[in-house]
């Protein structure tokens, strides 16, 4: 019999990442906060995050957050919400100051300030070149942004659940009641009952097989929301980052470029010249990635393998060694290769959701074309969807988004707590999860969750990743119906309580296998090709019918994709070129 | 990039513990499959999905920076995603990290790990009113503590440090680590505080130059040397 524990509090945070972590340090001490994490937050995937975090401050040379609003819409292929994009801009330049205020270790220029470097898709004047925009701490700017904003959630004393996985949401007459929990270390069910729930889970890189994500990757909260009727925006834009370490996923740092390496074809030839040349190698991620899969499809790619090289032997050893340390590391431990004087090899990998929950300007959860909220449920981090990114996100923006959003997810919790009264919890709160976990618990299982998780990834890497079409979409979607019924059939090997990650791993991919539908779904309605969003059979942008947010809808086991329209306040869509 | 060595068998021996079940750790053997890229994650998620679903690990970003998978592999701590099964050999033995209790097999409960790392006041502590914009800060003022900022609480080192192992009341290198990332940074005003907590039997003066600390460090940080400096700054503060 699994047992079942009720906490009580006013806010509960799902998710120990950046964003998860702001939202927490702008509620401790004036209100009864638990984090809960289904890691030690310390072990979240911010602290992946390598290149910088992207802020007007205008340091080593001449900048404006309007430049910086300017590039993101327009990395955003003009899909981004811009009243969102310049919140984020503006805020951007305080909060790297606060950060740093709260003992960032950022890399310092000469005269003391913070350091600022190239990055893909940021310029100046409005696209005229490249700008140092990019404020970073060596090339491990993430574990950096993490460690300090958890060491200020020790100082403030913040509650943190550790190794507690997520199995569902409450909502109760219409609001966020709380969430259901799995202990990891003893097993049980808990019930965190609260006025306001936070997720910031992070993104699922995990449902392709070539992706940087951690193993954790899962999106978790976003399939929770969909589940319980909330609809995702815009799933079908889904980033692949240029270069990731060839079959690993490991990735190597956009700064890399931004300190001057460039790519190369079997050919020897630095190809992105061709396609941009103004940004070339800096051009944006979506473009360069499908740039890459153009030369390797066309018989360019190393030995006319799935691979390209990435050059960056010309930086010379001092500036490959102090700027970036940590990706020589990885290319030195996992390929036996060295960045000074070898080629690395590298391929698009599977990176970053634009999509996901989405929110208005204050992290609330809203349910339709009119944003429309419901009272107590928040989001933020890669896990939401603002929309700051649209259908392509900047490097360096990712660590600017769950900043500010989760700042402020954290202040209107804060608010809205103050008049909310604790909602009624549910009787049968903890069913749904109970129900899940006494399934997989029992009976016997067709074959090992892995195979059914490894066939998921292979078919949406295959169908549904950098290049799409109607029949490829068309035959994805049906391989997804068919691994569901698979699933439901496969069951973990370990039926016990402690430490159960057998159990909670095949949790994980019922998650997976959620998105990827609505990711598929998705991508099938949008015929146009957008950022990150490529369809063969439709190959040109078309704001004619398609500047607007896909929102999908899941009832009865059963699709509805509705629209919204695209915010545009100072920049007019224009054709994307670099 | 082909292929130079083709799949090869080895035999991974783990120790398993269920509190569910046993009484007491034991051994067991698996033959796993391994390509020459592998890492012994690969292989434990290998084994962990096709053979025996009740190994338990704990692990997340498979690139050495989130510290989960520390564990003790053929006799020294090190992350399992970052050790190559080809440098190995055929025999790879695979123990949960010493001198914490066991909660599952190879996953250990670091609660007093994370103790102790709260007892350093692990924090930028400056009350000044801070400028508009960033405090500022030399690049060789930056350069001072850049190597202990790379911890990543993996405990790979406390878990090979015999004082620690001999009395866990030891705050342990990581603490120390950490202490320093904050004790020579210019920006800290909390010197003294940190340095009277350090200023304790089981403190800094419970490290005893064994040195084990930088060898099992994933991070390179030298570890010996940090804890060192921060001896020498106690005795200074004192006279």
């Amino acid at each position: 019999m699994i047992g079942t524990q009720v906490h009580r509090f006013d806010v509960v945070i799902v998710g120990g990442g950046g964003a998860g972590l702001m939202a927490a340090l702008q509620t401790s001490g004036q209100a009864n906060v638990a984090v809960l994490s289904k890691l030690y937050p310390s072990r979240s995937h911010t602290g992946a995050a390598q290149g910088g975090i992207g802020a007007a401050l205008g340091n080593l040379e001449e900048d404006h957050w309007e430049w910086h609003m300017f590039d993101t819409v327009k990395g955003s292929d003009y899909l981004a919400d811009q009243d969102a994009v310049e919140i984020m801009c503006r805020d951007a330049i305080d909060t790297v100051y606060e950060l740093e205020h709260n003992g960032l270790p950022f890399n310092r220029t000469p005269d003391g300030k913070i350091d600022q470097r190239r990055f893909g898709g940021h310029t100046r004047n409005f696209g005229e070149a490249p700008v140092r925009r990019a404020c970073y701490a060596a090339d491990r700017t993430g574990h950096m942004i993490l460690q300090t904003l958890y060491q200020q959630c020790i100082k403030r004393q913040v509650t943190f659940f550790n190794e507690f996985h997520v199995l569902d949401l409450i909502i109760a007459d219409g609001r966020a009641a709380g969430v259901v929990a799995w202990n990891i270390q003893s097993g049980g069910l808990h019930i965190f009952h609260a006025k306001a729930v936070i997720i910031a889970t992070g993104g699922f890189g995990r449902i392709f097989k070539v992706t940087s994500n951690a193993l954790a990757g899962t999106g978790d909260g976003v399939a929770l929301a969909l589940r319980r009727g909330i609809p995702l925006e815009d799933m079908e834009f889904y980033q692949f980052h240029p270069t990731g370490m060839y079959r690993l996923g490991v990735l190597i740092t956009e700064g890399a470029r931004g300190e001057g390496g460039f790519l190369l074809n079997g050919k020897g030839e630095r190809f992105m010249e061709r396609y941009a040349p103004t940004l070339k190698d800096l051009a944006p991620r979506d473009i360069i990635s499908r740039c890459m899969h153009t030369e390797i499809r066309e018989g360019r790619g190393i030995n006319g393998e799935d691979y390209l090289y990435l050059d960056l032997r010309h930086l010379g050893r001092e500036v490959i060694e102090t700027k970036l340390p940590d990706i020589t590391e990885f290319v030195r431990v996992y390929f036996g290769l060295d960045p000074v004087t070898d080629l690395i090899p590298v391929q698009p990998t599977a990176h970053y959701a634009m999509g996901g929950i989405p929110t208005d300007l204050d992290g609330r959860v809203v349910l339709d074309e009119q944003n429309t909220p419901l009272p107590g449920l928040y989001a933020a981090g890669e896990c939401a969807c603002v929309s700051v990114h649209g259908a392509n996100r900047l490097g360096t923006n990712s660590l600017v988004d769950i900043i500010v959003f989760g700042r402020r997810a954290g202040r209107d919790a804060l608010r809205y707590i103050q008049t909310a009264d604790l909602p009624p919890l549910p009787r049968d709160a903890a069913d749904e999860a109970r129900a899940e976990i006494e399934h997989f618990l029992s009976g016997e299982g067709s074959e090992p969750v892995a195979v059914v998780r490894e066939d998921l990834r292979t078919t949406m890497m295959d169908l549904a990743s950098i290049v799409r079409t109607e029949q490829g979409l068309t035959e994805c979607l049906s391989r997804i119906h068919q691994l569901r019924e698979r699933y439901r059939r496969t069951r973990p090997m370990d039926r016990g309580q402690v430490f159960n990650t057998d159990l909670l791993e095949t949790i994980e991919v019922g998650y997976m296998i959620d998105l990827s539908e609505a990711l598929v779904v998705s991508a099938l309605a949008r015929t146009e090709s957008r950022g990150a969003h490529y369809r063969e059979d439709f190959p040109e942008r078309n704001d004619q019918e398609w500047l607007k947010h896909t929102l999908a809808y899941r009832r009865n086991g059963k699709f509805e994709l509705r629209y919204k329209p695209v915010r545009i306040t100072r920049f007019e869509p224009k054709a994307r070129v670099y | 990039m082909a292929r130079a060595n083709a799949r090869r068998v080895v035999t991974l021996e783990i120790q398993r513990f269920n509190p569910e079940i046993d009484s007491a750790p034991h051994q067991q053997s698996f033959q796993v499959e391994a390509d020459p890229s592998d890492r012994v994650l690969d292989l434990l998620n290998r084994i962990k999905w096709f053979q025996d679903g009740t190994l338990a690990f704990r692990r997340s970003c498979g690139q050495g920076i989130c510290g989960s998978d520390a564990m003790c592999i053929n006799g020294r701590n090190r992350l399992a995603c970052k050790v190559l099964v080809k440098n190995l050999g055929e025999h790879i033995s695979v123990r949960p990290l010493p001198g914490f209790r066991v909660i599952k097999d190879l996953v250990v409960d670091l609660r007093p790990f994370f103790q102790h790392y709260i007892e350093v006041m692990p924090y930028l502590i400056n009350d000044e009113r801070p400028p508009a914009t960033e405090r500022l800060q030399s690049p060789e003022e930056r350069a001072r503590y850049d190597d202990t900022t790379k911890c990543i609480l993996c405990a790979a080192c406390t878990g090979a440090c015999p004082p620690f192992w001999a009395n866990g009341r030891f705050i342990g290198p990581a603490a120390l680590v950490n202490a320093h990332r904050f004790i020579f940074d210019s920006r800290d005003r909390g010197r003294a505080e940190r340095l009277a907590i350090l200023n304790q039997r089981f403190g800094a003066w419970g490290c005893r130059d064994v040195g084990n600390c930088t060898e099992a460090c994933p991070r390179g940080i030298q570890i010996q040397d940090a804890i060192d400096q921060c001896k020498r700054a106690i005795l200074a503060e004192l006279t």
